[in-house]
């Protein structure tokens, strides 16, 4: 038995040039002022990073998702020194406060990756039985058109997780890919729509005390993050992910495996012991945080069956 | 033997440049520009100075598309005649340096031939771009890269289009040649995309060296996609868009439009049709950067162009 979720928040533009979250959000606010229809969950919709989206860029001065950690909600003022630190806070006022009895329920962070992952939705806990039951949910209803869905785990405690979903009492990012920043693919929003629509649907039959039965969910749990290979001097990249493994997210790696293809022609190969998932594969966004792919290990988490104390 | 009528002569090419990064998050010419010129080995020949040159490095390093304006729109008479100055657009007082170095555009000092390295979102495979319908030698160059990467296939825009030409970075040569390669998101280097560019390049660059030393290329005929029209995104009155490209037409860019197939979708799922008065074959299908140009797709016209015989003037 677990509270029902009162509060709901959908955010997009949490990075200003991912679009499908940011049309999304447009679209929404846009119906919310066309009629007075009330939905049957409270569902606060948020355009995170407005000045980004204008711009039609990630962010403006820092990345918003790594603006939300105990440390950086708790800066002063004169310590706030970019749009996105001081945007954090009102974000944490708004849908928060983090930790606090106040804060949303769910958090739903719409981002969109270059990378050929599909939708996941990607979180902090491997034993948060809301977001696992959505995922179940999602998996088995996610069909116009037809997605994969998947569960990424970030295992990193609350106070250090750094991204919007964590201000919330349960949070993901529900992340969708491949399109490539700056452009709207219609196949791709409408999946995302779809997903955003099963999500209140879940919510709302939770609330009225709908049972859901148990099962178990495959979690993707981050081990580690490879960098592309560089030149020991300057510092720029010598290689590109091998044609092999680009767009090949979630087909397991094995040691041994090609992952780079050097301009000069070389093959360099996983030189990792444990075969591992790949994901995030070649993502725009991550070359300047130094990543090439991510890695994680995956395992069978069952879940309860769970339910709604009514209210 | 060279006897029949309309052959056109030319000088030996004696100085080409290779541009990357005019738009800094376009990774394939960033990428390959840099390599060599840290290595020129790859693209030395005979008979010619090869010169690989990142043409906007300040966008370059901040892997954007430009800093103020669009450098590949900046090579206009207007710019590049305009007095140096502290108020200058930083692309606008780089197209001047460009054209300095590279040119005067229009100028018998300018380099013989540009090639400038570009990548789109949109699934054009490779393109080579052309501004003019009668550039014999420009014709008979991709005639022979077209030939010689078949089976793979490499398809030739034309754009003489009075209104929607525009001054390009590589305009400052005597023959331009664009090399768009998709797709391919902004900010990313993907292996296919960048080993595809480097071929061509290196076919490009084959040609140049076998006219300099004297080959005849028989007469051709050339397919390419004459550029007809820009075709913006339905928009609001506020000016935001209200359509997405149609799943039907997305990644279709080469194959025929015609009137009444699907061409967008609106975000609550109606279908808005093509409504011109016939078939067209559309191009640059969702570029993100062209959102901001008002353009959700390019229409052509296929045609086929005659090349006439080409030699090098024998000095």
């Amino acid at each position: 038995m677990l509270p029902a979720l009162s509060r709901v928040a959908v955010c997009g533009g949490t990075h200003g040039n991912e679009l499908s979250g940011v049309y999304l959000v447009h679209e929404r606010l846009k119906r919310r002022k066309k009629s007075q229809v009330m939905e049957p969950v409270a569902v606060v919709t948020v355009m995170s990073n407005p000045r980004a989206v204008q711009r039609c860029v990630r962010y403006t001065e820092t990345d918003l998702n790594r603006c939300f950690t105990h440390a950086m909600l708790s800066l002063s003022a004169s310590e706030q020194t970019s749009y996105e630190l001081v945007r954090s806070q009102e974000l944490n006022s708004l849908l928060g406060p983090k930790g606090s009895a106040e804060a949303m329920d769910l958090i739903c962070d719409l981002h969109n990756t270059t990378a050929n992952m599909g939708l996941c939705l990607i979180t902090y806990s491997d034993s948060d039985w809301i977001c696992l039951h959505i995922c179940k949910y999602l998996q088995a209803r996610a069909q116009h058109p037809r997605t994969d869905v998947r569960y990424i785990h970030y295992d990193i405690p609350r106070s250090e997780a750094y991204s919007l979903d964590s201000v919330g009492k349960h949070g993901f990012a529900m992340e969708i890919g491949p399109q490539p920043h700056g452009l709207i693919r219609a196949n791709i929003f409408m999946a995302m729509q779809e997903a955003v629509q099963l999500l209140l649907d879940w919510v709302r039959l939770f609330n009225s005390g709908a049972q859901f039965e148990g099962g178990s969910v495959d979690v993707y749990t981050l081990v580690k993050n490879i960098d592309y290979p560089r030149d020991p001097h300057t510092h720029t990249i010598i290689a590109a992910v091998h044609p092999d493994l680009q767009d090949r997210d979630f087909c397991l790696l094995h040691p041994g495996d090609p992952m780079f293809l050097s301009f000069s022609g070389e093959t360099l190969r996983y030189k990792g012991k444990e075969p591992l998932y790949p994901f995030f594969i070649n993502e725009s966004a991550y070359y300047e945080k130094a990543v090439a792919l991510s890695l994680a290990r995956r395992r069978k988490v069952e879940i309860p069956a769970i339910r709604s104390s009514r209210m | 033997m060279s006897s029949r009528v309309n052959a056109s002569y030319f000088p030996q090419a004696e100085r080409v440049a290779i541009f990357g990064g005019t738009h800094g998050n376009e990774m394939s010419g960033v990428t390959l520009v840099n390599m060599w010129i840290k290595n020129r080995a790859e693209i030395e020949r005979s008979g010619v100075a090869v010169r690989a040159f990142i043409t906007n490095p300040r966008a370059v390093e901040k892997c954007s598309r430009y800093i103020d304006t669009d450098l590949n729109r900046a090579f206009t008479p207007e710019n590049l005649s305009t007095a140096s100055g502290d108020g200058l657009p930083y692309e606008v007082q780089r197209a001047k340096e460009v054209n300095q170095i590279f040119g005067p555009k229009g100028s018998p000092d300018a380099y013989d031939v540009i090639f400038d390295l570009h990548n789109t979102t949109s699934n054009m495979g490779s393109t080579l771009i052309l501004e003019s319908s009668t550039d014999y030698f420009n014709l008979q160059m991709v005639h022979y890269i077209k030939k010689a990467i078949a089976p793979e296939s490499c398809m030739v825009l034309l754009n003489e289009h009075p209104h929607l030409k525009y001054a390009t970075t590589r305009s400052v040569a005597k023959h331009p040649v664009g090399l768009e390669v998709g797709p391919q998101p902004q900010g990313v280097l993907r292996s296919n995309i960048f080993e595809s560019m480097r071929a061509i390049m290196k076919h490009a660059l084959d040609f140049i060296e076998l006219f300099n030393s004297g080959v005849e290329f028989p007469a051709c005929s050339v397919e390419v996609f004459r550029v007809h029209e820009r075709v913006d995104y339905p928009r609001d009155t506020n000016g935001n868009i209200t359509a997405m490209v149609h799943p039907h037409l997305q990644d279709c860019d080469w194959e025929p439009l015609n009137p009444g197939d699907p061409m967008f979708q609106t975000f609550d799922g109606r279908t808005i049709p093509y409504e011109g008065a016939s078939p067209v074959y559309p191009t640059f299908i969702n570029e993100a950067a062209y959102y901001e140009k008002q353009q959700a797709c390019i229409t052509t016209r296929r045609e086929t162009l005659a090349a006439n015989a080409i030699r090098k003037i024998s000095k």
